[in-house]
């Protein structure tokens, strides 16, 4: 009997893992069955699912009319690089705040986490005029540095928990057999939180190439990403749907393929520590 | 003198020579529409009669683009070379000394064949700041067999109250066909403008002489009543959601009876490629209610040079090929007369090719005319702009008030309440900018 009740349960839960599932990706969906919509049809109500003339020709127009590969390549270089630069600042962090805490280490976390509190459009004009000053306007190295510190208060944390995981005592073994505070990090600490450092990489990976608003205003025409990309494709005046949603597609697929195949890491990392 | 080193100040005068010859790029920040995505297709015209001037491109949502070059000509952070700016924008910037006089373009460019009210509105003190691309007004495009089937002939000029008959007679929810769509979403340029010039017809204005706020005057009343009547009697379901797409949408779908909106939007409603009712469609000029004004807006998307640019010469060769006669027969010659951009120059509107090809091309030119951005209403105003008040507080002002409209078109609050909170905001507003001390 009870497990009966335990397999209906887990039956219902199933059902409903997928609804919400395919509820968050409805969207994403309809933006991809969209994209191969003639404009008329785009717009057409009652709207057609799965029923319509397929037609690539919004992604031939797409690729003719903009530089795909060029925004890819600067989505590509703008996230990796916020990525990797992040990491190199936020482990070492991340070690001192789990393994060395000071008195005040709690507060010194809240105060990089309210950081994100901030609206960015709050800090835009001093943050523009100090590209402009510096020459880092519409560069990828500007937006390097901006991502990585727009994102290093959630890489710190993010790390700062997986390492308050990991025993003290194994560093301190590895101290006693006179590893260098260098060798600590590089040779023990960072292979025992490998998952950790993982997840914490992926998501940082897609929450830079998401970045909207930093990527948008602090570029022009060289070093504009894929959200600029598709934000070329938006019009209050006239019905660009269509080909809107392939840029959309186009834009959307490559971090959609990354997470796809990292899920099972990402999910992990996500989940780690989470039960004790 | 070495044989390496001979070789290497080669090399150095070969790298100086190239770096002379090398060509001067022009970053143009633009908005995605049929007629600037056409430029950028034939700008290979350009590039091929100047080689030494290479165009790169920013499309982006008005907007964000709007935002995005404020930032930068305001902070002369220099990103852009040639900017899409608009005649809200161009009066203001001019006034700041942002943008580059284009008070010396060549002879053939022909500056006095550009239509008069559009280049009124790109002037400031007579000189002109900006180059219209194209100019648009708004007017009434109607369902010709609908009105047929309802008995109603339109006139070329109606009254609002024709358009309250007409919005009746057409209007049959059952079929999910309603008698008029209006723009309903709040912003600065969705609602706010609909409605600012519908309540220009009836006599309103947002401020005195004083810049005193006027939401609180009869003729306000009067217009705001009328226009949430319409909406809600005969409007589609949802309009406090419904910007121009959504109608145009609407429209394209054989939705709605009548539809008052920019008149850019006939080519679309009248291209068989995306409309079901391209050929039932019929044109009038924009609404009055007997005082000698219409509920019509003026609008021109523009190219301007921001003050500052290394690269002013080629900006200026660009602007002045962009907007020229030439352009407009090269338009012509690749996509077809009814293509080339409207609303800027008298001699399009002379052209028996064109006056074929576009059905609206002549209500087009008579709504433009009827605009007088100068005196957009029916007392004398402080400022200049019919559907906005061409001052730099307009556009957070604006959109705060289409808040308050479109939350009384969605039932939230009274008419009377949505007036009174625009009244208080507007005042509350204008006093800290000092403008009312």
């Amino acid at each position: 009997m009870a497990r009966a009740v335990s397999t209906r349960r887990k039956v219902g839960y199933t059902i409903a893992a997928w609804i919400i599932g395919l509820a968050i990706f409805f969207p994403i969906l309809w933006t991809i069955l969209t994209s191969f919509k003639t404009e008329a049809e785009a717009i057409s109500s009652p709207p057609s699912f799965l029923f319509f003339q397929w037609t690539t020709e919004n992604y031939s127009t797409v690729m003719e009319r903009s530089n795909y590969f060029r925004h890819f390549w600067n989505s590509v270089v703008i996230s990796l690089g916020s990525t990797v630069l992040g990491l190199i600042i936020a482990i070492p962090a991340a070690w001192s705040m789990a393994f060395v805490p000071a008195k005040h280490t709690k507060n010194v976390l809240m105060w990089m986490l309210s950081t994100k509190m901030l609206p960015p459009v709050g800090v835009l004009i001093p943050i523009y005029l100090i590209f402009r000053d510096v020459g880092l306007l519409d560069t990828k190295t500007g937006l390097v540095i901006v991502l990585t510190l727009i994102n290093l208060p959630i890489i710190v944390w993010m790390l700062y928990t997986y390492f308050k995981e990991i025993p003290g005592e194994i560093l301190e073994a590895s101290r006693m057999d006179g590893a260098s505070l260098r060798d600590e990090i590089i040779h023990v600490l960072t292979p025992m939180a490998v998952p950790g450092i993982a997840s914490t990489l992926l998501l940082n990976v897609i929450l830079a190439w998401n970045e909207a608003f930093w990527t948008l205003n602090l570029t022009a025409a060289k070093a504009a990403p894929l959200t600029a990309f598709i934000a070329s494709y938006s019009s209050p005046e006239g019905l660009f749907y269509a080909k809107l949603s392939a840029a959309s597609t186009m834009a959307i697929a490559p971090i959609l393929i990354l997470g796809w195949f990292s899920q099972k890491q990402l999910v992990r990392g996500l989940t780690f520590g989470a039960v004790k | 003198m070495t044989k390496t080193t001979r070789a290497l100040m080669g090399a150095t005068a070969l790298c100086g020579m190239a770096a002379v010859a090398q060509a001067e790029t022009l970053t143009i920040a633009t908005v995605n529409n049929g007629d600037m995505i056409r430029m950028q297709e034939l700008s290979s015209a350009f590039t091929e009669q100047n080689p030494d001037i290479e165009l790169d491109w920013v499309t982006l949502e008005e907007n964000v683009l709007r935002q995005r070059v404020t930032t930068d000509i305001a902070t002369k952070g220099g990103q852009y070379d040639v900017m899409t700016i608009g005649t809200y924008e161009v009066p203001i910037w001019a006034a700041q000394g942002w943008l580059v006089p284009l008070d010396d373009l060549p002879e053939e460019y022909d500056v006095d064949d550009l239509l008069p009210s559009i280049r009124a509105g790109l002037s400031v003190d007579d000189t002109l700041y900006a180059v219209p691309f194209y100019g648009e007004s708004s007017m009434v495009m109607y369902r010709t067999d609908l009105a047929e089937a309802a008995g109603i002939e339109f006139p070329e000029a109606p009254t609002w109250d024709f358009i309250k008959e007409a919005a009746a007679a057409m209007t049959d929810k059952e079929n999910e066909v309603y008698g008029i769509c209006m723009r309903g979403k709040a912003g600065w340029g969705e609602n706010t403008a609909f409605i600012t010039s519908m309540a220009n017809s009836y006599g309103a204005r947002w401020f005195d002489e004083n810049w005193m706020p006027q939401f609180d005057s009869e003729a306000w009343q009067t217009a705001f009543s009328d226009y949430l009547m319409l909406q809600n009697e005969y409007g589609a379901p949802g309009s406090a959601n419904n910007g121009f797409n959504e109608n145009l949408a609407l429209f394209q779908q054989g939705k709605c009876g009548m539809w008052i909106d920019a008149t850019v939007a006939a080519s679309f409603v009248t291209n068989p490629d995306d409309s079901t009712v391209a050929d039932k469609v019929g044109f009038a000029l924009a609404p009055d209610n007997g005082l000698g004004k219409r509920g019509n807006w003026l609008w021109a998307w523009s190219l301007g040079i921001p003050a500052g640019t290394d690269a002013e010469d080629a900006a200026k060769t660009f602007v002045a090929w962009a907007t020229s006669k030439e352009y407009a027969e090269l338009v012509a010659e690749n996509e077809g007369w009814a293509n080339v951009p409207p609303g800027t120059r008298t001699s399009l509107y002379e052209n028996p090719a064109y006056l074929e090809a576009a059905s609206f091309a002549e209500m087009t030119l008579e709504s433009i005319n009827a605009a007088d951005p100068q005196n957009p209403t029916v007392d004398p105003v402080p400022y200049t702009g019919i559907q906005f008040v061409a001052i730099p507080e307009f556009q957070g002002i604006g959109t705060a008030v289409g808040q308050q409209f479109a939350a009384a078109l969605a039932g939230q609050k009274s008419a009377e309440e949505a007036l009174q909170a625009a009244q208080d905001l507007t005042m509350q507003e204008m006093q800290a900018a000092g403008y009312i001390q």
